[in-house]
């Protein structure tokens, strides 16, 4: 095949995906840039340019630093419990406990379930007189409490949700991870006399390291785009002790129709997403590649 | 099996089993819940004793308040749309990047790999507008289109063209086949188990999507499940828990007995699409 002809059929085997992906992720991001320095039309009234206005909106916005802190909160709460919990179900699913399949099924499953559908049932676990916790809670005498109604204890029960949701499905990367670590390291390791938990600090955990920074990265994205378990259990509330920032974004764009501070409000995610990205790529370079 | 040497014994593997089993109970317990209040009278539903009548009434009362069967075939003919379209852009795109040499190949490689970190979730005001300026709002096309051009998609199968030997290509073309023959003839079939594991993982994505089908659609004719379940959860039904429940069951179910059936083509899907 000539040159030219290899060029040709590269660029039109990717023509349509090309196509799409430019109008709907690379479009809408420089949009987005573009409208967050104009102000929302209204009306008749077109949009003009109002320079940093949005931004500097966003900088007086108790909201949106409260949104902010609860997302950091959140992100610090569920990421590194659900990836702890992770390597703890595959360090146990995949020694030879009793019922290991089932105990696989059981962890796994919350993955395969959709977040609006568990959002359902946990908000009834919550509720307050006869949701179940609180039964548990009248039984051994404690006094009642409105779980999701209360500023102190809302957030924490999503994020019990979303540890609960997730831990399962990096789960199985840890177990497929810790499928290909050769037995030998084990024996020899064990014939110098290193105990279990040096073996685990020493060994098992670094050669992981690739899993974990994969997980990472997948559980900082969800921590920060994955919202479907407010809109169905607390609409941010109370107060917006549980509104994430992409939450925010959606009540700002969608119920109060402001697409322009929405705009801004998205160019702070967008860079959240792009500091994980170049953090991911700084570690890669770095320490991950082990072997 | 790693550290056989080091697996726990004794009282501390005892331990270790009531530890796993404890976990086990409380990750199964929600569903457990859900299952004994959607199959029980109301009356039941934080009650648990075993004498409790079992009933299917409170799925009945489900299917009857709220047009769930037109929301069951909204979301899959969703799902099979945005599948194939994304089996066939994708197919293409990863047989371009693998197997072609083109000006800017890198770059525009680089440019979709963008996607994997900005989803489309995250770009819902955007996107809202484009759909309303091409007319789609409110349709099942739109809420599947921004997800068809998957970077994931093309990334995997990238990945898995990439280590198809060139011999097998070569020998293809000097059989007289063209490039779009040897794709179909060569790479598709050695690739089908990968196929497999992407279906598999995109269905279960876009079966349990919410956010932003919630934005673009606001009727009966477009809604897919999730989006279903909450309106009529948040508006029709009060606080019937029983029969919130029994919906949210209802909704899950095909997904969840195909993942009961084929469990390990599950797990290994998931890791298989994790680990490239």
């Amino acid at each position: 095949m000539t040159r030219t002809a290899q060029w040709l059929y590269g660029w039109l085997l990717l023509l349509p995906a090309a196509a799409l992906l430019a109008l709907f992720t690379h479009y809408p991001a420089a949009a987005t840039a573009w409208h967050s320095f104009f102000s929302t039309p209204r009306g008749a009234r077109p949009p003009s340019y109002v320079g940093i206005d949005n931004y500097a909106q966003l900088l007086d916005d108790p909201i949106f630093w409260q949104t902010l802190s609860n997302n950091l909160w959140y992100a610090a709460g569920t990421i590194p419990l659900s990836i702890a919990l992770a390597l703890l179900m595959a360090a146990w699913v995949n020694g030879k406990l009793v019922g290991r399949g089932l105990l696989r099924l059981a962890y796994f499953t919350p993955t395969v379930l959709p977040m609006i559908a568990v959002a359902n049932i946990w908000l009834f676990f919550y509720t307050p007189d006869y949701g179940l916790l609180e039964k548990i809670g009248g039984a051994l005498g404690l006094p009642a409490h409105n779980w999701l109604g209360s500023k102190n204890t809302a957030l924490g029960c999503l994020m019990a949700v979303a540890v609960w949701k997730e831990a399962g499905f990096f789960m199985i990367f840890y177990l497929a991870a810790l499928q290909q670590i050769s037995p030998y390291l084990a024996e020899a390791a064990a014939i110098e006399g290193a105990s279990r938990w040096y073996f685990f600090r020493r060994v098992t955990f670094p050669l992981l390291m690739p899993t974990t920074l994969f997980v990472l990265v997948n559980a900082v994205i969800n921590a920060f785009r994955l919202v479907d378990h407010i809109v169905v259990m607390t609409r941010g509330g109370p107060d917006n002790a549980t509104a994430l920032l992409l939450y925010y974004i959606y009540e700002v764009g969608f119920r109060f129709w402001d697409t322009a501070y929405a705009a801004a409000l998205t160019m702070v995610l967008l860079t959240v997403l792009a500091l994980v990205a170049l953090g991911q790529f700084w570690f890669l370079d770095r320490r991950v590649h082990y072997q | 099996m790693s550290a056989a040497v080091y697996r726990a014994t004794g009282i501390a593997r005892a331990l270790e089993t009531a530890g796993a089993w404890l976990l086990g109970a409380l990750w199964i317990l929600p569903l457990a819940y859900a299952l004994w209040t959607a199959f029980h009278p109301g009356e039941f539903s934080t009650r648990f004793v075993l004498a409790a009548p079992l009933t299917l009434a409170n799925f009945a009362k489900a299917w009857a308040a709220a047009p769930f069967a037109r929301y069951f075939v909204n979301t899959v003919i969703l799902c099979t749309m945005i599948l194939a379209m994304q089996l066939v852009l994708c197919t293409l795109a990863a047989y371009a990047f693998a197997r072609f040499e083109f000006p800017g190949r890198g770059l525009l490689f680089a440019l979709v790999l963008v996607q994997l970190m900005v989803t489309p979730d995250v770009l819902i005001v955007e996107n809202y507008q484009t759909m309303n300026a091409l007319g789609l709002r409110d349709t099942i096309v739109a809420i599947g289109l921004p997800y068809v051009a998957s970077a994931f998609g093309i990334f995997l199968l990238r990945q898995t063209f990439k280590t198809v030997p060139k011999e097998l290509d070569e020998a293809a073309r000097i059989e007289g086949c063209s490039p779009l023959q040897v794709l179909w003839k060569v790479y598709v079939p050695l690739a089908k188990p990968v196929y497999l594991a992407y279906a598999l993982v995109s269905v279960s994505y876009h079966w349990n999507n919410f956010l932003w089908p919630l934005i673009i659609t606001n009727s009966v004719e477009s809604r897919p499940l999730t989006v279903g379940l909450q309106v009529f959860s948040a508006t029709d039904q009060g606080i019937d828990w029983s029969i919130i429940t029994a919906a949210t069951l209802l909704t899950t179910a095909p997904l969840l007995i195909a993942f009961l059936l084929f469990q390990r083509q599950f797990v290994q899907s998931f890791m298989r699409a994790g680990i490239k």
